[in-house]
C-alpha cells in the first residue's frame, strides 16, 4: 500500500476512534461538546510525555493518556453536568473548557509551550491503529446494546421520563461523557505516535468542531454512521488537496448540504446492517424489475 | 396504613400559589380520584410527589418516611411511579425497549461486563426483555413490540406508559389523565384495566382524570382541587352531592343529566 494512502487511512481510523467515543456522548445521550479536543490533546501530551521522557511501554502509555483525560472529564463533568446545564449552555461550557485546556499546555514547562514535543517514537503504525479502533467500536456498540446504553438514550430521548424511570441522569451523563474521554484520550496518544510531533495549536477548538460535526453529520445514535462519516470528512479534504484552499470550502458545502437533505444525519437513527441493505437492495430492484414487466 | 401523607404542601411560582396547604392521605389499597377544573393545581401536585418540583412549604410522607427534598430517580426506587398527562414515551425507542429500561431498575449488571458483552450480559439481557414482554402483555401489547413507539396510536401509547409504570414494580401508582382523547366506550375499557391492575399488582393508585364515569367507578375515595386548594374529599355520593363541588366543577346539571 501506498505510503501516502497508509497515511490517510490511519488518521482516518484514530480520529473514528475519538468520535466513536463522541458519538456516545452526544449521538446517545443528547449533549453537545464544543471542547473535546482537550480530551484528544490531553491525551496525546500524557502518552507523549511517558514514552518521550520517561521510556514507558507505549501501550501503557496509550493506556495512561486514556485514564488522565477521563480524569479531566471527571472534573470538568462533575461541576457541570451536576448543575443540570441545558444542552446549549452545557456546550459553551465546553467550548471554555477546551481553550482553557490548550492555554494551559502552552503554559506548562514538561508539555515545552508552544513549541510542542518533536520526535516523538513513531509506534502507531496502520496494523497498530486498525486493531485499537476495532475494539474501540466493538465496546462502543455493546456499550448502545446494554442497559447502560439504553439509560443513555432514556435520557437523551426525555429527561424527565428518564428521571421518573430512576435514572439518574447526573450518573448517566458522567459516564457517557468519561467514556467519550478515554477514546478521546486513546486517539490523541495514538495521534502523537503517529505524527510524531504535536504542539498545542493542532488541538483548537476547530477539531472540536469537526469532531461534533462528524456526530452529527453521521446521524445521532448511530455508531456506524459517525464512522462513515468521519472517514468522509478527513479524507475528502486529502483528496482535495490539489484543490488548495478551495477544499475548505467543499468541506463546508458538503456539511451544509447534509444538514439541508438529512437533518437527522446519514443513517438516522439506525445502524449499517449488512442484512437490512441487502434486503432493501433486493426489494427495490426486484420491485422495479417486475414494475417494468 | 397510610401509603402517601402530605401536610400542608405547598408550591409557589414566583407571585403564583399552584397549590395551596394542601393535606391528603391514602391508604394502602385505595384508589384515590384527584378532580378539579384545568389549572387547579393537579398535576403540579403529581409533580411535588413525584419530586419533579421542590416544595416549597410542608413535608410529604411515603411509607412514613419523608421524601420532601429527594430527587426523582432516588423516589421512584422507594416505589412510586407515575405516567404523564402529555405522554412521555421515548419515541425513538421500540415499545419493548421503553418497558426495558423501566425492567433495568430491578435487573441490574455492572458496566465492565457489559463493555465486553460477556455471556452473563448476554442472559441478564434475554430475562429483561422476557420480563419486559410479560408487562407488554398485561395491557395487551406484545404484539407491537417490535414497533417504534411513537407509531402507536395514542391509546395504546397510553397503554405503552401503563405498562412502563408497572414495570418498575410501583406499590403507589399514579396516572396523570390516563383516559384523556378517549371515547366513552374506551374510557369504560381503560376503567376496567386499571381496577384489574389495581388488584393484580396490589396497588395503591392516585389517578387525575375528567371523565366522571372513570373517577365514580374506580374511586373509593375523591379529593377536589380548585385554584389549589383543598375544595372538598369524600367517597363518589358525597362528592355528587357536594354544592361546592357543583359550583365549581361538575356544574349544577350534573346531577340533572342522570349521572
Amino acid at each position: 500500500m501506498g505510503y501516502y494512502i497508509s497515511g490517510i487511512l490511519t488518521i482516518c481510523l484514530i480520529y473514528v476512534i475519538s468520535n466513536v467515543g463522541l458519538s456516545v456522548f452526544t449521538g446517545f445521550t443528547g449533549l453537545f461538546s464544543l471542547g473535546h479536543a482537550a480530551f484528544f490533546a490531553v491525551g496525546a501530551y500524557t502518552a507523549a510525555i511517558l514514552t518521550y521522557f520517561y521510556n514507558v511501554n507505549f501501550y501503557l502509555a496509550l493506556l495512561a493518556g486514556g485514564l488522565m483525560s477521563g480524569l479531566v472529564a471527571l472534573v470538568i463533568g462533575y461541576p457541570t453536568l451536576r448543575a443540570k446545564l441545558r444542552s446549549d449552555y452545557f456546550a459553551i461550557a465546553t467550548l471554555g473548557f477546551g481553550e482553557a485546556i490548550r492555554v494551559l499546555l502552552e503554559n506548562l514547562s514538561i508539555t515545552q509551550g508552544a513549541r510542542g514535543l518533536p520526535g516523538i517514537a513513531n509506534y502507531a503504525t496502520l496494523p497498530v491503529v486498525a486493531a485499537i479502533t476495532v475494539i474501540t467500536v466493538w465496546i462502543a456498540v455493546n456499550f448502545t446494546h446494554s442497559r447502560q446504553g439504553r439509560e443513555a438514550i432514556a435520557v437523551r430521548e426525555d429527561f424527565v421520563a428518564a428521571e421518573m424511570m430512576g435514572i439518574n441522569i447526573f450518573a448517566v451523563r458522567l459516564r457517557s461523557l468519561i467514556f467519550s474521554a478515554v477514546c478521546g484520550g486513546i486517539a490523541g496518544g495514538l495521534f502523537a505516535h503517529y505524527i510524531s510531533f504535536i504542539q498545542p495549536s493542532m488541538f483548537t477548538s476547530y477539531l472540536s468542531t469537526q469532531m461534533t460535526a462528524s456526530v452529527v453529520a453521521g446521524g445521532m445514535g448511530s455508531i456506524t454512521g459517525t464512522v462513515l462519516a468521519t472517514i468522509i470528512f478527513i479524507a475528502i479534504p486529502e483528496i482535495l488537496r490539489v484543490a488548495s484552499i478551495w477544499r475548505l470550502v467543499a468541506y463546508g458545502l458538503l456539511l451544509v448540504l447534509i444538514m439541508t437533505f438529512r437533518p437527522q444525519g446519514l443513517f438516522g437513527y439506525r445502524e449499517l446492517s449488512l442484512g437490512r441493505s441487502w434486503k432493501y437492495l433486493r426489494e427495490n430492484t426486484l420491485m422495479r424489475a417486475k414494475g417494468r414487466k | 396504613m397510610k401509603v402517601l401523607e402530605l401536610n400542608g404542601v405547598t408550591k409557589k411560582f414566583g407571585g403564583i400559589t399552584a397549590c395551596k396547604d394542601i393535606s391528603l392521605s391514602i391508604n394502602q389499597g385505595q384508589i384515590m380520584g384527584l378532580i378539579g377544573p384545568n389549572g387547579a393545581g393537579k398535576t403540579t401536585a403529581f409533580n411535588l410527589i413525584t419530586g419533579v418540583y421542590d416544595v416549597t412549604e410542608g413535608t410529604i410522607h411515603y411509607e412514613g418516611k419523608p421524601i420532601t427534598g429527594k430527587r426523582p430517580d432516588q423516589i421512584v426506587y422507594g416505589g412510586i411511579s407515575r405516567t404523564f398527562q402529555n405522554i412521555r414515551l421515548f419515541r425513538n425507542l421500540s415499545v419493548l425497549d421503553n418497558v426495558c429500561i423501566a425492567v433495568d431498575r430491578h435487573e441490574t449488571y455492572p458496566l465492565a461486563p457489559a463493555l465486553f458483552r460477556l455471556p452473563s450480559v448476554i442472559r441478564k439481557e434475554k430475562a429483561i426483555r422476557e420480563h419486559a414482554m410479560e408487562y407488554l402483555a398485561v395491557v395487551g401489547l406484545e404484539e407491537k413490540a417490535s414497533l417504534r413507539a411513537d407509531s402507536l396510536p395514542y391509546g395504546l401509547q397510553r397503554k405503552l406508559e401503563i405498562a412502563r409504570a408497572l414495570a418498575l414494580k410501583p406499590k403507589l401508582l399514579l396516572l396523570d389523565e390516563p383516559a384523556a382523547g378517549m371515547n366513552p366506550e374506551e374510557s369504560l375499557e381503560l376503567s376496567k384495566l386499571i381496577r384489574q391492575l389495581h388488584e393484580k399488582f396490589s396497588l395503591t393508585t392516585l389517578l387525575i382524570e375528567h371523565h366522571m364515569d372513570v373517577i365514580m367507578t374506580l374511586c373509593d375515595r375523591i379529593f377536589v382541587m380548585n385554584f389549589g386548594e383543598k375544595l372538598a374529599e369524600g367517597t363518589a355520593e358525597e362528592i355528587q352531592t357536594n354544592p361546592e363541588v357543583l359550583k365549581a366543577y361538575l356544574g349544577e346539571g350534573y346531577k340533572r343529566a342522570g349521572n
